[in-house]
């Protein structure tokens, strides 16, 4: 079969069992935007680049199969790059085609060049350049395989216009040859056995699970580990959804805005074991104080994380599919009841809470109603600010894709695309997004391509007219000293959401957000919630930055 | 402190292969003294010869983690405590006047050193040595005046009987 690189490209994605690509076309991209056409693949049109790289990112994250974004050359590129770091450092598959001025024209400042494959080097997982049509099928099959395999995350195929109309016979590689690149799978069983050595002295274990646990569907397993050996458990915010937090044993979340038992647990615990997260500053505090008492246990696919922030005693390199199951099948009930009650102690004594001391809404209680309204097996997006940490604190998440949140880059403006992403994923379920009035202005854009695919995302936006997150710290930190970092003029939401022709409801009362969160559960397309809450409200508790993790102010 | 290492590094022999690995040890903060990239005895590898500066020797194991992680990185192989053969090509050009040039080829000799080109006012010289004995060179040609200097970077050989990548 002779195909140009264009259908080259759609024949690779079908091969891939690619439903839905997230895109925008320009110059450049025209002959692969031609081939799309009525091609049997859906392309969503997002009304910004960066949006179909989220987009892709949020189809990834909901479903576990290999997010799709397509852009032009130059500017469309370069708007990619937000969203390709994002996903990079949260370890989401993807594949993002570039389309690239002609092979001639490469290196000679072009209209619409720009040097995509060298800005992404150190922001994505790998990229290829594709100089030939020949070399296309092969180059799109590493691509998914690298971005799919081992730790995942983006992978960029820059592909210039040359290519794409060029004519090659097509043929699809089965299985990819690549020398420099041999995902972790097995391990070493001998290091499990050590492990449960350890773990049988220990008085005091946590286990600490991150998003390692979501991306290698192990969040069954993890159940039965705790629940076989009785072991508190914390979790990053990558790994929050993968345990019931109504789980007796579940701390909560672990660090800056963690809760007070997940901790102190950590702090005093003499073992900790670590599946599938990486210590995240935020997360650890001051790092030299970080689990000070404790011996260090760690499950992971990649060996650079593996004492890169904190120094490790044991390590089990391997993917946690392969390494779960047998650690499960090996231990036993631990004998740690003193520690246990300590721990369950601290989570009754210090639960998380607010008080509703104001007339004004508070934040927290718009992240309850809805998550009392949810589905069981809704998906919750965020955008990133202090509604992002109320969301990890107080909702629930029904299953481990549950929570979609930009954790590692704290990108604002990543929750509406990554929902419409969510959405398109996954039809059938519900889709809320909890955003900021400054968070949502990144990429409000995207309302528009709600709209057009007919999405039902609902949009509860917390506001409290300014930059709740970077205000909260101006409050804490730096005298109420208060700049830069106030919306002095309104944005009618509303109207914003009407404009686009989405549903636009305005909050000012605890009555109309009980009828808002009602009406939002039935609505057929998306809608936009604006609630009014107090301005004034703290992300707590805290562990002020720097400090060691059992400094945590309530 | 900053700690010279020495590593070989084998990789792809595809683009972007500098690009990946140069800007992974700028992010770390590691400055590259030298570097030399060549064809090996399979067709498709190529090896990248680097002594770097490294001050932060905590880091370094988890950076060398980090290099064995890209794609393009088929091995990396430190040297640095094995003290390996270590060879560098240079080409230095020195002023050269007739009256000169008996004493130049006298240091040339002992050097060990190759006159491979001579013009009336100048001489270029081929020297194939460790560093230290190309810098020493160096030093001793500046009294006469270099008019330029042309350095390879070391390749590095360990003297183990077997290949290093295994
Ligand atoms: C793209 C981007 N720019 C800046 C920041 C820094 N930042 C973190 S939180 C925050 C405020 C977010 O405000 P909003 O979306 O209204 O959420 P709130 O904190 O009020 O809930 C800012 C500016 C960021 N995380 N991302």
């Amino acid at each position: 079969m002779i195909l140009s690189g264009a259908q080259a490209v759609v024949e690779c994605l079908k091969k891939e069992n690619v439903d839905t690509v997230f895109g925008y076309p320009g110059g450049v991209a025209l002959p692969l935007y031609d081939a799309l056409y009525n091609c049997g693949i859906h392309h969503i049109l997002t009304r910004h680049e960066q949006g179909a790289a989220h987009a892709a990112d949020g189809y990834a994250r909901s479903s576990g199969r290999v997010g799709v974004c397509i852009s032009t050359s130059g500017p469309g590129a370069t708007n990619l790059v937000t969203g390709i770091a994002t996903a990079n450092i949260d370890s989401v598959p993807m594949v993002c085609i570039t389309c690239q001025v002609t092979t001639d024209a490469l290196g000679k400042d072009s209209f619409q060049e720009a040097d995509i494959t060298g800005i992404t080097a150190p922001i994505s997982k790998h990229n290829f350049m594709i100089h030939t049509v020949e070399s296309l099928p092969e180059v799109m099959t590493e691509a998914f395989y690298i971005a799919s395999t081992g730790r995942p995350g983006p992978v960029i195929v820059d592909i210039p216009k040359d290519v794409l109309v060029s004519k090659a016979e097509f043929a699809y590689p089965e299985k990819p040859q690549l020398k420099g690149y041999k995902p972790v799978y097995s391990g070493d069983e001998s290091m499990i056995r050590t492990v449960v050595n350890v773990l049988k002295q220990a008085k005091k274990p946590v286990f600490f699970i991150g998003g390692g646990v979501m991306l290698s569907d192990m969040a069954d397993v993890v159940l039965e580990l705790v629940n076989k050996t009785g072991i508190p458990v914390t979790a990053s915010m990558m790994g929050l959804a993968s345990l019931d937090k109504k789980h007796p044993l579940h701390l909560g979340m672990l660090g800056m805005h963690g809760t007070y038992a997940a901790n102190l647990a950590v702090t005093n615990c003499d073992l900790l074991i670590t599946l599938g997260a990486r210590f995240d500053d935020r997360v650890t505090g001051a790092v030299s104080k970080f689990a000070p008492n404790a011996t260090i246990v760690q499950f992971d696919i990649d060996p650079s994380e593996i004492n890169k922030i904190i120094p490790t005693n044991y390590c089990v390199l391997a993917d946690l599919k392969w390494s779960l199951p047998i650690f499960t099948k090996m231990v036993s009930a631990c004998d740690i009841k003193p520690w246990v009650d300590e721990v369950l102690l601290w989570k009754k004594e210090h639960p998380l809470r607010f008080k509703e001391d104001t007339a004004n809404i508070k934040p927290q209680a718009v992240i309850c109603a809805v998550d009392e309204a949810k589905a069981n097996d809704a998906f919750v997006v965020t955008d990133v600010g202090q509604h992002q940490m109320w969301t990890a604190q107080y909702a629930h998440f029904g299953h481990p894709r549950a929570l979609i949140s930009s954790a590692g880059l704290g990108t604002m403006g990543y929750g509406l695309p990554a929902a419409i992403g969510a959405q398109a994923a996954n039809p059938e379920r519900e889709v809320w997004l909890f955003s900021g009035d400054g968070s949502i202005m990144m990429n409000c854009q995207e309302l528009a391509t709600a709209v057009e695919q007919n999405l039902p995302i609902k949009i509860f936006i917390l506001n409290n007219q300014g930059l709740g997150m970077v205000r909260q710290w101006q409050r804490m930190f730096y005298g109420k000293r208060y700049s830069g970092s106030k919306h002095e003029v309104p944005t009618n939401f509303q109207l914003l959401a009407e404009a686009f022709g989405a549903k636009g409801l305005t909050v000012h009362t605890k009555e109309e957000l009980k009828y808002a969160v009602t009406y939002a559960k039935a609505c057929k397309g998306p809608i936009l919630v604006n609630v009014f809450v107090e301005e004034e409200e703290n992300v707590m508790p805290m562990v002020p930055p720097g400090t060691a993790l059992d400094q945590i102010v309530e | 402190m900053k700690q010279q290492h020495i590593l070989s590094v084998l990789v792809e022999n595809s683009p972007g292969v500098l690009t990946h690995i140069s800007s992974l040890l700028s992010r770390r903060g590691i400055n590259i003294s030298s570097i030399a990239a060549s064809s090996t005895e399979e067709p498709d590898i190529t090896r990248i010869s680097l002594v770097v500066e490294v001050s932060d020797y905590e880091a370094w194991a988890e950076i060398l983690n980090q290099l064995e992680n890209l794609i393009q990185v088929t091995k990396v192989i430190e040297m640095t405590n094995e003290s390996p053969i270590a060879r560098e090509l240079s080409l230095i050009k020195v002023k050269a006047s007739p009256d000169q040039r008996a004493e130049i080829t006298n240091v040339t000799d002992i050097f060990r050193a190759r006159i491979v080109d001579v013009h009336p006012e100048s001489m270029v010289i081929e020297l194939t040595g460790e560093s230290q004995k190309v810098d020493a060179f160096c030093d001793l040609m500046q009294r006469f005046g270099i008019i330029e200097i042309i350095r390879t970077g070391s390749v590095f050989m360990s003297r183990a009987p077997e290949a290093a990548a295994e």
